[in-house]
């Protein structure tokens, strides 16, 4: 376990995981998501398969939010316009998930540049409400989508589940076989992402978040880096949505309404703003809570009679409880109380 | 023309209860800068409180209306007291967010409580109705249009001679001076807190009452506040009352005129909105002091 910062060269000071510790970390990390799936029954996968599509949007969120600084409750619509999008091909082209979820993706970051021209001349509340409103004519035009052609749910034909030719029936049941799709999608995602912070966009949108002004001034294009954090941070909003609705099967606005924006922006802010390992854990966190729950509620159900009808207000209430304590005692959320218990342990057992 | 005088009138029902939800989030927003997404779950206790004082406890219904209202008050000042004033000098995202899950806990105690099913609610107004220039109007309608107005007259008599509401006025004008000036800021948010809780739940008891029933959906509304407050000016009070008329208006033309079918009732105060913030964001009244990027 290293105990400072030395670097000795400048490869190592710009790497992403410097210290061996931390590649071991990672190697082991990857080597029990390998081993997961051969031991792991259907309730965990489909645990694991909702954690990996939520982290993937998570972090798509968290481009704007953590580290641009744009305030966003318009990101279950994106979700909505990614799986719309994806389903449609599917039904009506036949088109196989290979090619519906890159284009859903795609469409999805134009959507978002476009709900992110509001951004040019907004910020802070006023973006946040401006979003709000992109949320709610999204999920209108999909409730009211006969006029363009779209129906309120569609369901996906099985055969459109195929990788390049190859029906993913093949590799096992639906959640042993959507767990490969998602925990690749995931891991590129994390690479880019990761990445992204270290090219010159991803400098862009930091400097935006932290004075826009005088990123401005240092010759950062603002409307066209905040049009590019909207249309990334969408691009994974869509790649999200369109995994959903492949895994499935069947897609309804429910799933997209303001209450998804917003467990979205939990997410974000319980794992830990402006993070990509914190958007995973907060992804977690928020999926496994009300798993949790219901457990706890089918564990306790002899104890007490009534239990399992305030379930749906115990997760609830659970959910708005989480982000309040979270604000109040961790703002900077699990990603801060993880690295206390690190830096606890490096310096341990002095206390500075 | 018959058609269109009653849904002109029915618009501005709708539009004075939107401005009494608009004007309580107008006040906390001026007097703290917090924007406040549980408005809506704040109409949702108004309306169950009373239900419970009335149909469950068995109170004569004006008594049972003015013990809810001065519960919802303690419940807006508590929340103010518990959850946001930890969060002082939190960035905006932060406060936003804390909103938001206050309104996910209040929406889940209120339906562990009284479950999701809609209850009928105890009639206070008239249901008969009039006819007013050729139209048939509801008289629980005017009812509801006039409370709203009675209730916007005494707070604006609160606001001018009142001690507490100058010193209000005080803190939204210029918190810093305010404070040199000995005014208690923490007081005053309290006590935005607690009108914005009483306003709302006024507004939550009329639309029990023009509904006939209790349900979540009064709580929907709580979204509808922030066309209102954006038209009117995020800051202005005057604003949230004009604002809430005219989106009031536009649902009910929209709904009612535009085939059906397009269900542009729900979505039209939306569109306005994002139109309002790209072209006047600070509104019709608010403060031209909106930072532009």
């Amino acid at each position: 376990m290293q105990s400072g910062t030395f670097h000795t060269t400048y490869a190592s000071d710009v790497s992403l995981r410097p210290y061996w510790p931390q590649r071991i970390r990672i190697v082991i990390v990857l080597a029990l998501a390998l081993i997961f799936p051969w031991f792991a029954d259907r309730y965990w996968l489909n645990l694991a398969n909702t954690i990996a599509i939520a982290a993937i949007g998570a972090i798509g969120l968290n481009i704007l939010v953590g580290y641009t600084g744009q305030i966003s409750i318009g990101h279950g619509g994106f979700l909505a316009v990614g799986a719309y999008t994806a389903g449609m091909m599917a039904v009506h082209l036949g088109a196989p998930m290979w090619i519906t979820i890159p284009v859903a993706s795609l469409f999805t970051a134009a959507v978002g540049a476009f709900f992110g021209l509001p951004s040019l001349r907004l910020k802070g509340l006023y973006l946040a409400i401006a979003t709000l409103a992109s949320q709610e004519i999204i999920i209108w035009v999909l409730t009211h989508g006969k006029l363009l052609g779209i129906g309120e749910s569609l369901s996906l034909p099985r055969a459109s589940n195929n990788l390049f030719g190859l029906p993913l029936d093949r590799l096992g049941n639906n959640d042993f076989a959507f767990y490969w799709v998602c925990l690749v999608a995931l891991i590129l995602t994390v690479i880019f992402v990761s990445n992204l912070f270290r090219t010159r966009a991803g400098r862009a949108f930091v400097a935006i978040r932290d004075q826009d002004i005088a990123a401005q001034v240092i010759g950062v294009d603002l409307f066209r880096y905040k049009l590019l954090a909207f249309a990334t941070s969408s691009f994974f909003a869509g790649l999200a949505g369109a995994l959903t609705a492949h895994y499935r099967g069947i897609i309804s606005w429910e799933r997209f309404t303001i209450d998804t924006s917003i467990l979205f922006l939990a997410m974000i802010i319980i794992g830990g703003l402006g993070s990509v390992s914190g958007s995973i854990y907060g992804a977690a966190f928020m999926t496994l809570l009300p798993a949790f729950l219901s457990n706890l509620a089918r564990a306790l159900s002899d104890v007490v009679p009534n239990i399992n009808s305030y379930l749906p207000y115990m997760q609830q209430g659970a959910f708005g409880l989480a982000i309040i304590l979270f604000l109040i005692f961790e703002p900077e959320g699990i990603v801060k109380m993880w690295r206390n218990i690190k830096d606890y342990f490096r310096l341990w057992p002095f206390s500075y | 023309m018959d058609r269109i005088i009653q849904l002109a009138l029915s618009g501005i029902a709708n539009g004075a209860i939107f401005a009494l939800v608009a004007l309580g989030f107008v006040l906390i927003y001026k007097s703290s800068d917090v924007i406040n997404f549980a408005q809506g779950e704040l109409l949702l206790i108004g309306a169950y409180l009373t239900y419970a004082m009335v149909e469950q406890f068995g109170l004569w219904w004006p008594a049972g209306v003015v013990v809810a209202v001065a519960l919802a008050a303690v419940v807006g000042v508590l929340i103010e007291q518990l959850v946001l004033r930890p969060l002082i000098g939190e960035p905006a995202i932060s406060v936003i967010m804390v909103t938001i899950g206050l309104s996910s806990l209040l929406r889940a105690i209120v339906g562990a409580i009284w479950g999701v099913t809609p209850r009928p609610a105890p009639q206070f107004l008239p249901t008969d109705t009039v006819t007013i220039l050729g139209a048939n109007v509801g008289v629980d309608r005017i009812w509801a249009f006039g409370l709203a107005i009675a209730l916007f007259a005494l707070l604006t008599l609160f606001f001018r001679f009142s001690r507490e509401g100058i010193a209000m006025r005080a803190v939204a004008d210029d918190q810093q001076a305010a404070l040199s000036m000995g005014i208690s800021v923490k007081k005053v948010w309290a006590v935005a807190w607690a009108i914005a809780a009483i306003t709302a739940a006024v507004g939550g008891i009329l639309l029990m009452s023009i509904f006939g029933g209790v349900s979540g959906t009064i709580g929907r509304v709580g979204l509808l506040v922030f066309p209102v407050v954006i038209l009117g000016g995020l800051d202005s009070i005057p604003g949230a009352i004009i604002g809430g008329l005219i989106i009031g208006l536009l649902q009910s033309f929209a709904g009612g005129l535009l085939p059906p079918e397009w269900g542009l009732g729900e979505v039209a105060p939306f569109i306005i909105l994002l139109f309002i913030l790209l072209v006047r964001p600070y509104g019709l009244f608010g403060q031209r002091i909106i930072e532009r990027v």
